[in-house]
């Protein structure tokens, strides 16, 4: 059995993963690991094709070439999202070839690879290590998936390639358009998804590299996001996508009334925190409520004359209006969440597009994400002490994944906008079923029933007092919604498998996941 | 004989809501099975609440199933009493849930109510948070915004609410239906301190008294004390011209409003964003509360996405005399009670006649007057009135005198 021990926020984590050493949380901001960075193997160019064609015939004869075999990694992305046929793709094709026990390194899945789970089953896949949900979470959650899972955030993501955790022996890059010699972009094509930064490091790091595209242009692709220097081989296949799917089912804005109310008192506490001012900066993400912050607070921007010099997305087309509009200088975009912002990001020099090291890498020489006014999240539960949960719910089944959350809490006012209870089930609990976020980064809860401010966070008590908002003490709201769902929940029964483990940005396990029983 | 009933939503789609279904048996004891989305965080509660409900309602043996989708304890008690009260219609018995202190608050007659909001009283899952978007009243609705077949699930639904459910110092509304469905809706209501009840579809004063009478008959076989507000909606033109007569019917009428879908069909010609046709009768509705010291209450206003033009219907109610509009969605209010506020230039000149008058008083002067004009009675009342609701308002607070105005 896994041997556990404590660490520093009191959680009981493995001390070896999948065979291999790993260390616990040791606190915010204290595990420095030394040496030096990976680096791929030392490529000639004398061994690639002069004429710049790398072009082959499928995907099973990539990998070929690539010398797939057992018990190798092997990574995709997810800025193709719920749409992506290539991750699919390339394992059936691992399972033609015969090879066994791979390890799915995947920036995210999602519920179009349901598929796997046959794979899982059958052995060619050992494990994941990326942020499962859908049916894959349930796969996992039931302690069916042979190895331990882990889940990074994009930022921890980026961190464990470079500083050798995860070593990439395959990396395949679903490319909207590519030309033969590999350059890659994510701008433009029939399943054209913004950007292409999840998969920036697979490029650099990974020993092999393969670019699969639906849309070969001629030498050269403008812009080259991923750049052919980095790439071995090129495959063609009809589709890449489905480019309906690949548009995320988040960016609407809500209509739940009680959302909307989360949303709008989220942008008043900025107002009347000073958050909102001239060269000001935010985060906010592609959920209903966290567009609709961003429209109050365009709102309000609007209104005085108040211009931010950068905003962080998870781009959409308000965040695109807001940019014509000129109530920002920049889009500094992590992800493109529909395709305004993929029209915003070719056409407009201001639509900047990142990646996980530009936005928050641990091993980067400095931080974006803790430069930013303020970072709006959302999460499964919080508990009174401000630690939070974003990857299971309460029932302890692996549900989300991690996104950025764990690096944008770095912000300066980081915030979050939650209902106090979803359906009978209280998001406000005495203890998170799994800890993502200490709550010594978690700055203010927004709840429909009041706001809670980190007691931690005296600067921010004292810019809100005397103002109209509802601020209240968490435990009070938590209080309020125990009477109302008639109690607290029974805490879920656990088994003691641990079926995957939750890594902090700096590669060091926060925390872990145990098989669900019943 | 019916033995088996069932009440409540089930499907996906369903959230915040279950499904009961009851067979009832001459024997074996109860067989309660049920599936539940938080059945490893409440399974035993629901489960034992469940064998509470049915020990109340007396059935000893029965088959129960449950499709639970997080619905909240209110709701699991109203669906299995429903589904109680469906198998066997002779049931007298009833589940109630215990009365919170939060739902005892009472309320007043000439309290604010610039907006009431409508809640279907059969959607309990939007009742739980409607007190937040801070409505003066919330109306739990058994009318028209409740299918036929679904009336008695609404009556428990809605007393259940009425006392568990927190509105936050909303005016506790409940719309009753016409005639003698609405009557028998109050022996559901009466008894679980609602403050106001709304009658629809009012010509005749009779129907109110009918109403009234059968609430005192309620409160006296209780015991219950404390006083409840009519509040009559007119819907025909038959209630228009008798406007006067309705809202002084009985001395428990606290507010008079006028419902224009159903006005306009009966005239015979559509409602339209301009609402000429229906001017004569807002005016009459107006002019009758207020002959009768009732206060008059404007329709709703229906697009919901259309907050420009909720806006300029507000300000047009309440340039016509209305002190109140109905709402049908939570963001509905804030921009109503920002139109209901008054303008700066009207509180600075309210405030300038109080001090006047105060002023004038503390000298023992007999005749008021303010630059050139004077100033009698009822402006000065008027001006009270413009000052309360800049102070409920928040425009000003209790020490505005001493401010520089």
């Amino acid at each position: 059995m896994t041997k556990l021990v404590t660490n520093a926020v009191g959680r009981e984590v493995p001390v070896e993963i999948n065979g291999a050493e790993a260390v616990p949380f040791q606190g915010v901001g204290q595990y420095r690991p030394s040496g030096r960075k990976a680096a791929p193997p030392i490529a000639t160019c004398s061994d690639y094709p002069t004429d710049g064609h790398k072009v082959v015939k499928s995907l099973k004869v990539a990998l070929e070439n690539a010398g797939l075999r057992d018990g190798m990694t092997v990574s995709s992305h997810h800025h193709l999202r719920n749409g992506d046929f290539v991750a699919n793709a390339v394992f059936a094709a691992a399972a033609e070839l015969g090879v066994k026990d791979l390890r799915w390194f995947p920036s995210a899945s999602f519920p179009c690879h349901a598929p796997m789970i046959d794979l899982l089953d059958s052995g060619v896949i050992h494990h994941i290590e990326g942020s499962m949900n859908g049916p894959l979470g349930a796969y996992c959650s039931e302690g069916k998936m042979r190895g331990m899972g882990v889940l990074r955030s994009h930022g921890g993501r980026w961190q464990a390639i470079q500083d050798g955790d995860v070593h990439i022996d395959i990396a395949v890059i679903a490319a909207p358009t590519a030309d033969p010699f590999g350059n890659a972009t994510g701008d433009r094509g029939p399943t054209g998804c913004g950007l292409l930064g999840f998969a920036l490091a697979d490029s650099m790091y990974a020993d092999h590299v393969i670019v699969v595209t639906d849309n070969l242009v001629e030498f050269p692709c403008i812009p080259w996001q991923i750049q052919g220097n980095n790439v071995d081989q090129v495959v063609v296949m009809d589709s890449i996508g489905d480019a309906s799917k690949i548009v995320s089912g988040t960016t609407q804005i809500t209509k739940s009334p009680d959302r909307l109310l989360i949303a709008e008192l989220t942008a008043r506490f900025c107002d009347e925190a000073g958050i909102v001012r001239d060269g000001f900066s935010f985060q906010a993400g592609a959920g209903g409520t966290a567009l609709s912050f961003a429209l109050f607070l365009r709102d309000m921007m609007r209104e005085r004359n108040i211009k931010a010099r950068f905003v962080r997305g998870g781009s959409t087309q308000y965040l695109v209006d807001m940019l014509e509009e000129g109530l920002t200088d920049y889009i500094l975009d992590g992800q493109t969440f529909d395709l305004e912002g993929v029209r915003s990001m070719r056409e407009n020099a201001g639509h900047v597009n990142t990646s996980p090291f530009t936005s928050y890498n641990w091993h980067g020489k400095g931080n974006f994400a803790s430069m930013l006014d303020c970072t709006v999240l959302g999460a499964t539960e919080v508990d009174v002490n401000f630690n939070a949960n974003v990857v299971t719910h309460s029932d302890g089944r692996l549900l989300h994944g991690i996104g950025g959350w764990m690096n944008c809490l770095a912000s300066k006012c980081t915030i979050l906008p939650i209902p106090s209870f979803r359906d009978r089930i209280p998001v406000l609990v005495d203890k998170v079923t799994t800890l993502c976020g200490p709550g010594e980064l978690i700055d203010v809860i927004v709840t429909e029933r009041g706001i809670a401010i980190n007691p931690q966070r005296r600067d921010l008590i004292d810019a809100v007092r005397g103002s109209s908002l509802p601020i209240r003490p968490i435990e009070e709201i938590k209080a309020e919604v125990a009477e109302i769902v008639g109690g607290a929940p029974t805490p879920p029964e656990f088994g003691d498998k641990v079926v995957a483990a939750i890594k902090w940005v700096d590669g060091t396990v926060i925390d872990c996941v145990k098989e669900v029983r019943g | 004989m019916a033995r088996r009933g069932e009440a409540g939503a089930r499907g996906p789609k369903v959230r915040s809501d279950c499904w009961i279904a009851i067979e009832l048996r001459d024997q074996g004891g109860l067989e309660i099975q049920f599936q539940s989305k938080v059945a490893g965080l409440y399974g035993d509660r629901i489960r034992t609440r469940m064998e509470a409900g049915c020990a109340a309602l007396g059935i000893a043996h029965a088959a129960i199933a449950c499709e639970d989708q997080g619905a909240l304890p209110f709701v699991l008690d109203a669906r299995l009493e429903c589904a109680a009260r469906r198998a066997d219609p002779a049931l007298t018995a009833e589940f109630l849930p215990e009365m919170r202190d939060c739902c005892t608050y009472g309320s007043t007659r000439d309290r604010l109510r610039r907006t009431r909001l409508y809640l279907p009283g059969n959607q309990p899952k939007l009742f739980v948070n409607a007190g937040l978007h801070g409505p003066d009243g919330l109306i739990l609705d058994l009318e028209d915004a409740v299918a036929p077949t679904e009336k008695d699930a609404a009556r428990v639904v809605v007393r259940n609410a009425l006392r568990q459910v927190d509105f936050l110092g909303a005016e506790r509304m409940v719309r009753i239906n016409q005639g003698e469905r609405g009557l028998a809706d109050l022996d559901w209501v009466v008894p679980h301190n609602p403050h106001v009840i709304l009658v629809p579809k009012v010509e005749d004063p009779a129907q109110l008294i009918a109403v009234d009478t059968r609430i005192t008959e309620i409160r006296k076989d209780r015991g219950l004390k404390g006083e409840i507000y009519l509040l009559p909606i007119i819907e025909s033109a038959l209630g228009a011209w008798r406007a006067y007569e309705i809202a002084m019917a009985t001395p428990s009428i606290a507010a008079l409003s006028i419902g224009l879908e159903d006005y306009t069909a009966d005239i015979g010609v559509p409602r339209t964003l301009a609402g000429h046709e229906s001017f004569w009768a807002r005016s009459q509705v107006i002019n009758g509360a207020v002959a009768a010291g009732v206060q008059p209450i404007d329709t709703v206003f229906s697009d919901v996405a259309d907050t420009a033009g909720l806006i300029a219907s507000v300000n047009e109610a309440k340039a016509l005399g209305f002190v109140g509009k109905g709402c049908i969605h939570p963001r509905q209010v804030a921009p109503i009670h920002k139109a209901f506020a008054p303008d700066p230039a009207a509180l600075a000149r309210a405030q300038r006649i109080v001090v006047a008058f105060e002023a004038a008083e503390a000298a023992g002067l007999g005749v008021v007057s303010l630059g050139s004009k004077m100033i009698d009675a009822p402006v000065v009342k008027r001006a009270h009135t413009v000052i309360d609701l800049a102070l409920t308002t928040g425009l000003i607070d209790d020490n505005w005198r001493d401010a520089d105005a």
